[in-house]
This record gives structure tokens, sequence and C-alpha cells, in this order.
């Protein structure tokens, strides 16, 4: 039985809770609220794919797709047809799961990694057609005037309102996919990750625990999609492509694979690097990039959050 | 250095294409899609060479194709070196930065496995695009056609004298690569780390070697790829992903593994997405060949020409 430690979830919670007022108080620090909501959502995405890479062992490099149906599905039903904004976000949800099976069902049958190369390609070809159906997306240049959130009147319409709202999603997921793994299915997914052959022979459906956390990651990331754009109220193609996915996998791989804390972590210091850190070295930061996710994959091969045990290790020696 | 104001002779010849018959237009799309093709044939010869000596898949295989066109306009058209000495000594650089990518990225990982090895080639990819940006901008770059621009009327169909390079390069590669792998004694040793590396290294074969070798090699065949392919469609910094992309849809459908499936898998792919272009939507021109890839992998994931029993034994 995997154990919950209760204390450092509170922690986390208080320290999220209490941060837009500590950033209050230090002088330099003020946008980092707005940086932190960015952080959010993305950690929602994160927190899916650590599911498919830790456990069920697959790399998706199509993410930002969802990222990006979730995004433009909200855009394009609240635009065009005034739909509420829940509403939409839930199509979008559904659309990803709709997406996600066709896409995922035929390559998680195979063994191996056809299912990085597929997400590949798919994200490519949705990146373009995000680009090339102007008539509903609006092309390269992106949608405007995509509303706010509400809820029974309250507007969703600061910085710390959207912080807020953000970080209560990233909770209710975390907490819910710390279920998941505590339950059936995920034990299931750990024996998966420990032996594909072993858990198979033990009459584990190895594909159709791979499918359903192939599922459940396409549809957080469009509800990240979906909070991105009411968020940032634009959206443009540009934010979806490629270098999206990888950047998330790069995400994972910094926090550490295995572990749902590290795909926070993860998120969290990707953001500020992109956002605050790496200005210095504008374009180039891709190579910044790069030497990350090499030097993580050589040295670190279970992230930050691997560091604990591997400082352990050392000094037991 | 030779930045480019206007892309050569396209629009001339889209100019033209509107005045010709249908049928000579289908041949147009034809004869481009074989040439584009046979540049895809020889990424996913690349992708191979690599895969069946380690079942990796080098993502970092454009980046080769991307440095093979940037390197070549640097050493002819920047530091003007003549052809005959541009051509090989582009492609010992960059076959100088596939061995670094076995020995600096591939080599030192720690808990290798199927997939730490691929993102380490995505990392080593976009660290390798990052220095091309470095060095040579955002622009694209030109390279002069080596026998010219004049184009060859054939049916009423263009062809531009370096399709002819194209795939005669092609040629040349396949049939220099079936004589290594068949007649010499590295190249044996090379196949048999493909079939069984335990056993090649019983044998005494050093497998290390053979790994560093098949990047060699692949990178080298990438760069040809990238200096002939220049000419035709410009190079800059930002190309390898997508070549890479559709070099691995060329290897899928032919068969993952088989060199004769990666030529019909490149050249089918290269038809595909020119006819697909030229007839259906131009915009979506990079996505035929992606969709191609889906269909195979959804379809008949061992391929064209490919065994099933290797789908179902390889880790990948």
């Amino acid at each position: 039985m995997l154990q919950i430690r209760k204390l450092p979830i509170i922690v986390f919670a208080l320290l999220i809770i209490a941060f837009p007022w500590i950033a209050r108080g230090i002088p330099g620090i003020g946008n980092y609220p707005d940086i932190m909501v960015f952080a959010g959502i993305y950690s929602l995405i994160t927190i899916g794919l650590s599911l498919l890479m830790g456990y069920a062992g697959q790399i998706s490099l199509g993410q930002a797709a969802f990222f990006g149906i979730g995004a433009y599905i909200s855009s394009i039903l609240t635009t065009k047809y005034g739909l509420n904004p829940w509403i939409c976000m839930g199509t979008g949800m559904g659309v990803a799961v709709i997406v996600a099976t066709l896409v995922g069902v035929p390559s998680l049958k195979l063994r191996g990694h056809y299912l990085a190369m597929a997400t590949l390609a798919f994200g490519i070809i949705v990146y373009i057609i995000f680009n090339e159906e102007g008539e509903w997306t609006g092309g390269p240049d992106g949608m405007i005037g995509i509303p706010g959130l509400s809820l029974f009147g309250f507007q969703f319409n600061s910085v710390e309102k959207y912080y807020y709202l953000v970080w209560f999603f990233v909770f209710a997921v975390f907490l819910f996919t710390i279920n998941i793994i505590q339950s059936r299915a995920g034990r299931a997914l750990r024996a998966i990750h420990i032996s594909e052959a072993a858990s198979n022979a033990m009459g584990v459906d190895v594909a159709r625990y791979k499918i359903m956390v192939f599922v459940y990651s396409a549809a957080l990331a469009s509800l990240a999609g979906s909070l991105y754009a009411h968020y940032l109220n634009f959206i443009n193609p540009s934010t979806f492509d490629l270098f999206f996915s990888i950047k998330l996998l790069i995400m994972i791989a910094l926090g550490g694979m295995h572990d749902i804390w590290g795909a926070i972590f993860g998120a969290l210091l990707i953001t500020f690097l992109s956002f605050e850190w790496l200005h210095f070295f504008e374009e180039f930061e891709v190579i910044v990039y790069g030497l990350i996710l090499l030097g993580v994959t050589m040295f670190l091969p279970h992230g930050l959050a691997g560091l604990p045990d591997m400082v352990k290790d050392w000094l037991r020696k | 250095m030779g930045v480019v104001s206007s892309p050569p002779s396209l629009f001339m010849l889209k100019l033209k294409m509107e005045k010709i018959s249908l049928a000579s237009q289908l041949l147009q799309y034809l004869i481009t899609g074989l040439t584009v093709g046979s540049i895809y044939a020889m990424v996913a010869i690349g992708f191979n060479i690599i895969y069946n000596v380690t079942e990796i898949i080098n993502l970092a295989q454009g980046e080769f194709v991307m440095l093979g066109g940037l390197i070549m306009v640097f050493l002819h058209v920047a530091a003007g070196l003549p052809i005959f000495l541009a051509f090989p000594l582009t492609i010992i650089v960059v076959t100088l930065v596939g061995m670094l990518l076995d020995r600096l990225a591939i080599r030192p990982i720690r808990q290798p496995s199927v997939l730490t090895l691929i993102i380490a080639t995505i990392a080593a990819s976009i660290i390798i695009k990052g220095i091309a940006m470095f060095i040579w901008g955002k622009d694209p770059f030109d390279l002069p056609a080596f026998s010219g621009r004049s184009p060859i009327d054939f049916f009423g169909a263009v062809i531009q004298p370096q399709y002819f390079w194209v795939i005669g390069f092609l040629i040349v590669t396949v049939v220099l690569l079936t004589l290594f792998f068949e007649k010499t004694i590295i190249g044996k040793a090379m196949s048999a780390c493909a079939d069984n590396p335990d056993a090649a290294s019983l044998v005494g074969i050093n497998v290390k070697q053979m790994i560093l070798l098949s990047f060699s090699l692949s990178a080298a065949i990438g760069a040809v790829a990238g200096i002939i392919l220049t000419p035709i469609a410009l190079m800059d910094y930002n190309r390898g992903a997508m070549l890479a992309v559709k070099g691995f849809g060329a290897v899928v459908l032919g068969g993952l593994g088989s060199f004769p499936g990666a030529i019909l898998g490149g050249l089918v792919l290269g038809t595909i997405e020119s006819f697909g272009a030229g007839l259906i939507h131009s915009g979506y021109k990079d996505a035929f060949a992606l969709i191609v890839l889906l269909a195979v992998l959804f379809i008949k994931p061992s391929g064209l020409l490919g065994s099933v029993e290797i789908t179902k034994i390889k880790k990948f």
C-alpha cells in the first residue's frame, strides 16, 4: 500500500493560500502570482502526464494538442455561440477524451513506444489545423475577446481571484489522482510499471489501463487549455506547438516522472524559468532547456523528486 | 552570407504551372514528390541504421539534415570553397556531430531504457537546433544548384537539374550501403549487432564501437540529404524536427528496420504529400505525411515491407 503523508499536502496548501499575500509584501515579485496562475495551469497537464510517463511508462509528444483543443473549443463556443464557459470547458474535455481514445487505442495496443510517435504526428496535425482553419480559429493571428470566468455572479476578474480558482483545480486534481494511484487501478498501474509481462500474467489488462491513463491525461490537458483561454482572453496557435509538448516533457523529467509532487514542482520551476529567469538568454533559452533535459536524463533519472533518496544513498556510502 | 531575398524560381514555376494541362500537372506532382521522397528515404535510412543497432529512434535525425545544408552553405557560399571540397568537409563535420551525439548524450546515460534514450535524443535535437539558431540566425539560406537552375521541359512538366542529383545521390547511397553491409567485415559486424547484440559481443564484436559507427553513418547520410535538398527548398535552423517526423513516417510506412522499406516508404510518402498539397489543400502539405504515419500505425504497424515478428519482439 502506498502511504500518503498528509502533512506535506497541508503545508503546501497553506503556502499556496498565503503566497499572494507574501508576494504583495516583497518588492520585485509583485507579478509572481500571475506567473503562478500559469504554473498552476501547466501543473494540471503535468499531473496527468506524470501518471502516463511514470506509471504507464509511455510518452506523449502531443499533449500540447489536447491543451489546444480545450483552449480552442472554449474560445470558439464562447465567442461565436455565446455558450456558458463552464459548459464549454466540459465540452472541451469530452472532445479530448474522444480524440485521445481514437489516437490511444490503436497505438497503445502495440508493444513499445508507438504512442510517442502517434502523438507526435497527431500534435503537429492539430497545430496545422489551428493555423489553417482560419474561419473557426482565426488562423495564425488567433482569437481575441474570450470572456473571463464567473460563478453565480462572482467574477474571477483579477489575477488573485483567478490564482485561487486555478490552484483549487490543481488541488482537486492532485487529490483525485492520488486516490486513483491508491485504488485498484493504481495498483494495476504500479504493477505494469514494474513488469508489464508479470502484470499481464496476473490478469491485468495492460492495454486498457494505459489507454485509461492516456485519456485521463488528455482530459486534464484540455481542462488546463480552457482555463488558459479564459484567463488570457486571447489565444493563438504558437502556444500549442511541438515545443510546448517538449517543454511539458522537460517539466516532468525535471520534477521526476514517478512522483506527482515532481510533476507540480517541475511545472513550477520551468514556468518561472521561462517567464522570469531565462530572459537573459532570449531565444537561445532553447539550448538551456535542452541541457536541462539532457542533464536530468543523465544524472537525475528520478528527477528532483528522487534527489533526497540519491543524497541518502550517497551519504550511506 | 547568402541570405536569400526571393525563393528560387518557385514563383515562376507557379506562373508557368497555371498554363499547363492537368496531365502534365500530375506528372509534375509525381516528379516533385519522388524528389522530395528521395530525401525522406535518406532520412528514413538514417533512422533505420541507428534503430537496427540500438533500438533507439533518434529524434535528432532531422538535425543532421539541417546541419548538412547550413554547413555546406557556410563552406561553399560564405567561405567560397569549391563544391568538391565543401561537400566532403560538410559530411565530415556532421559525422563528427553524430559521434558527439553518441558519446555525449547516449552513452553516458546510466539507466538506459528506450524511454530515456528517446528523451535524450529529443534533448540533443533542441540543443543542436538552438546552437544552429545561434550561429546562422533565423533566415533561410540558399545554395546554388549543382548544375544550374535552368529547368528542363519533360512532357509539359518542369524538372530542375537538381532533381537528378537528388535521385542520383539516393541511388549512390543505397548502392554503397548495400556493399558496406554485405561485403565488408565491419558492415557484417553491424548487421550482427542488429540481430543479437549479446551474441555479437560474444563473438568479439565491440558493440559500443558499432553504436558509434551507426551514429556516424547515419549523420553522414543525413548530411548528404541536407546538402542536396538545400538548393531545392532552402534551409534554416528550424527544419530538423519536421524532416525527422516525415522521415520517421517513411520508416513506419516501409516497416521499421527495413532498408528497402525505407526507400519505398520515402518515395511513396513524398508522392502522397506532393499530390495532397497540389490537389487537396496546400496549407495541409505537412499534414499529409503525418496522417499517413498515423494511418499506418493504426492499420498495419509492421509497414509495407516490415516483418510482423519484429513489431512483436522489439522494444520500440
